[in-house]
């Protein structure tokens, strides 16, 4: 098994440490932040493990730079970073994971012993190599041991996504074992590059004194190309499934935004309204609400709440919205122009409150409208409906509503209003209230 | 009956909503004859050139580029067809869009069915059909006082005015009323009701006043 992953440990782009001398230190400092502090690896952002993204996003610094950090110093520190790179994976959780796959791998006896059945293994065929070769193997080959014993305890205890995910970076070569994938191309693709791996490993195991110079450059750049050969469209394809794969996964996350907004208002209201269904009043007060924010949701990009409103236009939805909810009949609102509210504008709004919620209340109507227009004077509001309406002269004292309640709230503050109705034709409110709080007496007036 | 249906103004549905049309058509079936329908853009165009129907209620918003499209597609060639836009969303950048493009009028999907088949007479007859909301549209953008940076040499100024009395029929539709009810408030005819709201959709459609386009998309920001 480390043989066929061998040649992937080496082409993965993984990171790990800023420079050799201090790899100790940084291993130990590494340790200890990774269980404690926030240090995880992001399976999100992966190439290999996530680990340099994780360090990336935990130190601030771009993925790719990190990456290519560690590659360098994986070419200069003779591949000393890549039992570290396995290392961080085994030992760093995952974010949104718990537990290290390291703490899961101490319980896995029988990957443990594989794991150093392997390695012993290993020894043995670098111990044999090094006799053709001492150089190299010494200079390679003995740091991918603990590789591979990491390697193994990551591939027997990584959950299920993530072995999905290790299973994708092999199958190349899971392909070439078994046959299976064949496809047009790979037969050539595995003569030239079983050619180039043969010749390079030849000249780099063999090196006579005469070419030693010459050889293990050739040597180094055949094998390299005999990979790139062998697996450079399967890595080409992992790269832009990598990349398909994360825009997918944004897109998701859209629709789970809006599949939760639809859920939480717009699947329980229409659960309502079934269960409401021989109470037409309720259904229209249902729809009506759930339209209104679903509309402000989709159209205006903001949701309802119930926080205090600050222009006329907001105080206005405000008062549809409590008299929708509270009496149960539709408000029609238009609004034209909007302006900062104070003390005389809310005063305003409070009797156009007290109008609309007494036509909701005693008109009988199947609509109310409220028209607001802010005009450079004066601000203007009007209470429509086409209920049954009264005789404005014959209104008894004790009827308080209307008479004193918006008569005096609006002549306090320097404002008027008009009443016009007529039995069985509906009643209108105009309120007006001049515009500059400053201004005491009263401008404009209600039109009728 | 056979008078009836000879005035039955000959409409085309387009709505990309089968459900929609469907129940338009079910509702309104006896008070006009349904000729046609289309679910989108192309399809539309093309019924109508072949039906040349007296109102297309077209919506607002077609999958494959808006109400605007069709119209501006259809007006070419036939410009005696009228269209009535019909719209659940009442974004005034889409709605001033519509009409300024050269539909009758616009209404709500939320309108009665009584409503809608007055309304596609009215704009069969040639009237100016305004909802409540576009009314109160067209006099928040004609409202601000054009600045001096707005003024852009008009062919005819009184284009990016509204008249008092336009401006009060506007009022009145935005607070609901029908025009039978506006003209016995204001003491005028039904006509004259008429003729005021038609005025206003010329100028809605010939004004230059940018602002008009500009207040719009503003309007859509806050």
């Amino acid at each position: 098994m480390h043989q066929r992953t061998e040649p992937t440990e080496q082409a993965w782009p993984p990171n790990g440490f800023h420079g050799p001398p201090h790899w100790h230190r940084r291993a130990e400092r590494w340790r200890n932040r990774g269980n404690g502090e926030p240090l995880r690896r992001d399976p999100e952002d992966r190439l290999a493990g996530g680990v340099a993204a994780g360090i990336a996003a935990w130190r601030g610094f771009s993925p790719t730079t990190v990456r290519i950090v560690f590659v360098v110093i994986t070419l200069i520190s003779q591949g000393w970073t890549i039992p570290f790179y396995l290392g961080g994976w085994l030992l760093i959780p995952a974010k949104g994971a718990e537990a290290s796959i390291g703490s899961r791998a101490r319980h896995d006896s029988r990957g443990i012993a594989l794991a150093i059945a392997l390695a012993s293994l290993l020894c043995v065929v670098l111990g044999l190599a090094s006799v053709l070769n001492a150089g190299l193997i010494n200079t390679y080959g003995w740091q991918q041991v603990p590789s591979v014993v990491l390697l193994v305890l990551i591939w027997r205890n990584a959950s299920d996504s993530e072995q999905a995910a290790m299973r994708h970076l092999v199958e190349p070569l899971e392909s070439i074992g078994g046959g299976q994938g064949m496809r047009r191309g790979l037969g050539w693709r595995l003569v030239a590059a079983v050619a180039l791996l043969g010749a390079g490993f030849g000249w780099l195991l063999t090196s006579h004194e005469s070419v030693a110079l010459l050889r293990p450059l050739a040597g180094v750049i055949l094998v390299t190309a005999g990979i790139v050969v062998l697996l450079g469209p399967w890595w080409l394809r992992i790269a832009r499934d990598l990349v398909l794969e994360r825009s997918a996964r944004a897109r998701a996350e859209e629709r789970a935004d809006i599949s939760a907004r639809v859920h939480d208002s717009v699947l329980q209201t229409l659960a309502l309204i079934q269960r409401r269904a021989d109470d037409p009043q309720q259904v229209v007060q249902l729809a009506r609400a759930q339209e209104r924010e679903l509309r402000s949701w989709l159209f205006e990009g903001r949701t309802l709440g119930d926080g205090d409103a600050t222009t006329v236009g907001e105080g206005v939805r405000q008062i549809q919205r409590d008299v929708e909810a509270r009496h149960g009949v539709p408000v029609e609102v238009v609004t034209v122009g909007d302006c900062p509210l104070d003390d005389d504008l809310n005063a305003l709004l409070a009797a156009a409150r007290e109008a609309t919620v007494n036509a909701a209340k005693w008109s009988g109507a199947g609509v109310i409208s409220v028209y607001a227009e802010v005009e450079p004077k004066q601000v203007e509001v009007a209470v429509r409906d086409r209920g049954k309406g009264f005789d404005p002269g014959a209104v008894p004292g004790d009827r308080k509503g209307l008479a004193q309640s918006v008569h005096g709230r609006m002549s306090r503050h320097g404002g008027s209003a008009a009443v016009q109705s007529a039995v069985g034709e509906g009643t209108k409110v105009t309120l007006t209230m001049p515009r500059s709080a400053a201004s005491a007496e009263a401008k404009g007036g209600g039109r009728r | 009956m056979n008078t009836q249906a000879r005035t039955l103004p000959r409409v085309v549905l387009v709505d990309d909503h089968s459900l929609f049309r469907s129940g338009v058509r079910a509702e309104i079936g006896h008070r006009v004859e349904v000729v046609g329908e289309a679910d989108d853009v192309g399809p539309a165009i093309e019924v109508i050139d072949q039906l040349l129907p007296d109102v297309v209620l077209l919506d607002v918003h077609l999958p494959g580029g808006g109400g605007q499209a069709v119209i501006t597609a259809v007006k070419k060639d036939h410009p005696e067809v009228r269209f009535l836009a019909l719209s659940a969303s009442d974004a005034p950048e889409d709605v001033i869009g519509v009409i300024r493009a050269g539909a009758r009028g616009y209404v709500t999907k939320t309108i009665s069915t009584a409503d809608l088949a007055d309304a596609i007479q009215r704009v069969a007859d040639g009237d100016a059909v305004f909802s409540h909301r576009l009314a109160g549209f067209v006099l928040d953008a004609f409202a601000a006082a054009p600045s001096a940076s707005d003024v852009k040499p008009s062919f005819d100024p009184e284009l990016d005015q509204l008249t008092s009395r336009e401006r009060e029929v506007l009022r009145l539709i935005a607070q609901g009323y029908t025009y039978k009810e506006i003209a016995r408030e204001l003491y005028i005819s039904v006509k004259t009701v008429e003729s005021h709201v038609s005025s206003v959709l010329r100028k809605l459609q010939l004004s230059s006043r940018h602002q008009l386009t500009r207040w719009a998309a503003e309007r859509r920001l806050t």
